[in-house]
């Protein structure tokens, strides 16, 4: 599985949203409807999964669903 | 009744916790009884049977925790409940207090159920539902001499659990606490004639509480019929806090 899709299937189940909703442009918070906690959760998610550590202020920067596989790709993650 | 799912109880070998899994285990759950004592745990367990889950373990330490979460996440049902019970006393007029004594009811008390509540609240958030209920004492409404340190810990959790409240309240997540009294234990059975006449005649109710009235109060809160009761702290103390 893509790297993308990895990330898109985290984010439907942790989110309860629908899969053709998860595009690259869309705002975790905004358009995806993710609070602060669904944020943490979501970042312990992809620590869990990718094995990884992300700090506060890393996760600050993740605001749009492109943004998480961006990041995840510099941290040398491919798929 | 079964209603699959885990509640994990610190302190759960015996005394009030060992009552409230007791009742909880009777209403259906399945109970994780998180405990230092190994021996009292397998007494409870062999009493009690399959639905008490026996854990040895030190809830100050953060990697025994861990290791322990995770076994229950693979063995029991999904956590749903989690009632933080164990603490400890160390009583010292506040002149006499050692540093160690403040320090390791501080620990378990209050950084120990913070670690508990940490390592188990995932799973709840997840289902989107559960109860955290954390015993506090009346201890920590009206103070005790002799007991700072176990009160300034047994009122910290009060402010824990209303602030965690406001965190989980909208995933449906209820955060109480529960303030027991005078309660009938192996603790106040050592008590002289003289302070428990002291205590009798401050409780309205004329008499000690028992450990199952605690885990009545414990079974209600983490029951369906009171899913919208949260942030509250409900004492448990035939009236000696009104």
């Amino acid at each position: 599985m893509s790297l993308e899709n990895r990330i898109a299937e985290i984010i439907v189940s942790r989110l309860n949203v629908k899969p053709e909703e998860v595009t690259d442009s869309a705002s975790l918070k905004d358009d995806l409807g993710a609070d602060s906690l669904d944020m943490v959760d979501l970042m312990m998610d992809l620590e869990d999964t990718f094995n990884l550590k992300i700090s506060d202020e890393e996760g600050n920067t993740l605001q749009t669903v492109g943004s998480v596989v961006s990041f995840l790709k510099t941290k040398g993650i491919e798929a | 009744m079964n209603l699959n799912a885990t509640a994990v109880v610190t302190g759960a070998a015996r005394g009030i916790g060992l009552e409230i899994a007791r009742k909880l285990i009777s209403v259906g759950w399945t109970v994780a009884a998180l405990d230092l004592l190994e021996d009292d745990l397998k007494k409870s367990a062999e009493e009690l049977g399959e639905s008490y889950k026996p854990y040895t373990v030190n809830i100050t330490d953060s990697k025994q925790l861990a290791e322990v979460a995770v076994a229950i996440g693979n063995d029991l049902p999904a956590v749903k409940g989690i009632v933080n019970n164990a603490g400890v006393t160390r009583d010292a007029l506040m002149m006499r207090m050692s540093e160690d004594q403040w320090n390791l009811v501080i620990d378990v008390n209050l950084t120990g159920t913070w670690k508990v509540t940490q390592a188990f609240m995932r799973s709840l958030i997840r289902a989107r539902e559960g109860s955290i209920v954390s015993i506090s004492s009346v201890v920590a409404l009206v103070g005790a001499a002799g007991q700072t340190n176990y009160a300034a810990s047994k009122a910290g959790l009060i402010g824990m659990s209303k602030s965690l409240n406001r965190e989980l309240a909208g995933r449906g997540i209820t955060v109480n606490v529960v303030a027991p009294g005078f309660i009938e234990t192996e603790m106040t059975e050592k008590l002289s004639e003289e302070v428990r006449g002291n205590y009798l005649s401050r409780i309205p109710a004329a008499r000690l509480g028992l450990p199952v009235e605690i885990a009545e109060a414990v079974a209600f809160l983490m029951s369906s019929s009171a899913k919208y009761i949260t942030g509250i702290v409900l004492p448990v103390d035939g009236g000696l806090t009104t």
